[in-house]
């Protein structure tokens, strides 16, 4: 799991354009939206275009996106769960 | 009063010069994303949405980011009194053939986004907060007369008090970016097609 969430941190950096961001400045539990690390609606499509290009994964239900991308730890918990990290 | 060009600014040959005086200067053959991120840290006011833009959107934040510097206009007019009126070439074909690239593996929604040229209309107003007006065009050149004659109009019938007049051109690496602030004022040069026809041109 801390290697996936490492890979995740990384992963997002580069895929958001996260300047100025290091994986350390990110925790596992932070909050991807809102007052963490402050995401958008655009960042929230740009992450399932990340899990569906780099672990097949694909949403199939939005509803399940909010819980989904909660923080890098629940995205991790739900690759793993679908099995392809 | 009449209408007045306050303040000028150009972006070409990875040069800015703001009201004629060079503020920044790299050698041509450096690229443009390295550029305009020079042109970021020289102005100094973090905003992390630059990142996220493409590079026509880039390049028009970064030119009004030295145009309005040390200017508030939506607080001096009111931010419905604002207006932004711009033009190119090219539209937003640089970005929507980035865009086409992705689609034959995933599409990118952050590219997605800017595959409309009136975008970086937005992202000035969201950034300094207008409220005011705007409109974007598609011409083959420059076309003074009509920008000049657009801007007056706004301002004479009361649809705006400030009119931030653009032209932004970016494909394949070659850009130019030209915006100015017309407005009514004591010190500026009148607004007329030779003297936006001069700025554009200096």
């Amino acid at each position: 799991m801390d290697a996936l969430i490492a890979k995740l941190k990384t992963q997002i950096i580069e895929q958001l354009n996260l300047e100025g961001v290091s994986p350390d400045d990110i925790s596992p539990d932070d909050s991807l939206f809102g007052e963490g690390l402050g995401l958008d609606s655009i960042d929230a499509l740009e992450l399932i275009v990340l899990l569906e290009k780099n672990y097949g994964l694909k949403i199939e239900n939005p509803a399940d996106g909010k819980k989904i991308f909660a923080t890098i730890r629940t995205i991790a918990e739900y690759i793993t769960a679908h099995g392809k990290a | 009063m009449s209408i007045c060009i306050s303040t000028y600014c150009s972006i070409r040959n990875n040069q800015i010069k703001l009201n004629g005086e060079a503020l920044l200067t790299k050698g041509v053959e450096v690229p443009f994303n390295e550029f305009i991120k020079s042109a970021y840290d020289l102005n100094a006011s973090p905003y992390l949405k630059f990142f996220k833009m493409d590079d026509l959107c880039k390049l028009a934040f970064i030119t009004s980011e030295f145009l309005l510097k040390n200017r508030k206009l939506s607080e001096q007019y009111g931010a419905e009194n604002v207006s932004l009126l711009f033009a190119n070439t090219s539209s937003s074909l640089d970005t929507d053939i980035n865009y086409y690239n992705t689609v034959k593996d995933f599409a990118s929604p952050s590219l997605f986004v800017y595959t409309l040229p009136n975008i970086m209309l937005g992202e000035i107003s969201i950034r300094n907060k207008f409220k005011g007006e705007n409109a974007f065009f598609v011409f083959e050149h420059f076309q003074a007369d009509f920008l000049c004659n657009y801007a007056t109009q706004l301002i004479q019938e009361q649809k705006a008090k400030t009119v931030v007049i653009g032209w932004v051109e970016l494909l394949n690496e070659n850009y130019e970016a030209f915006l100015c602030l017309a407005e009514e004022t004591p010190d500026g040069t009148e607004l007329t097609n030779e003297n936006l026809n001069k700025y554009y041109n200096g």
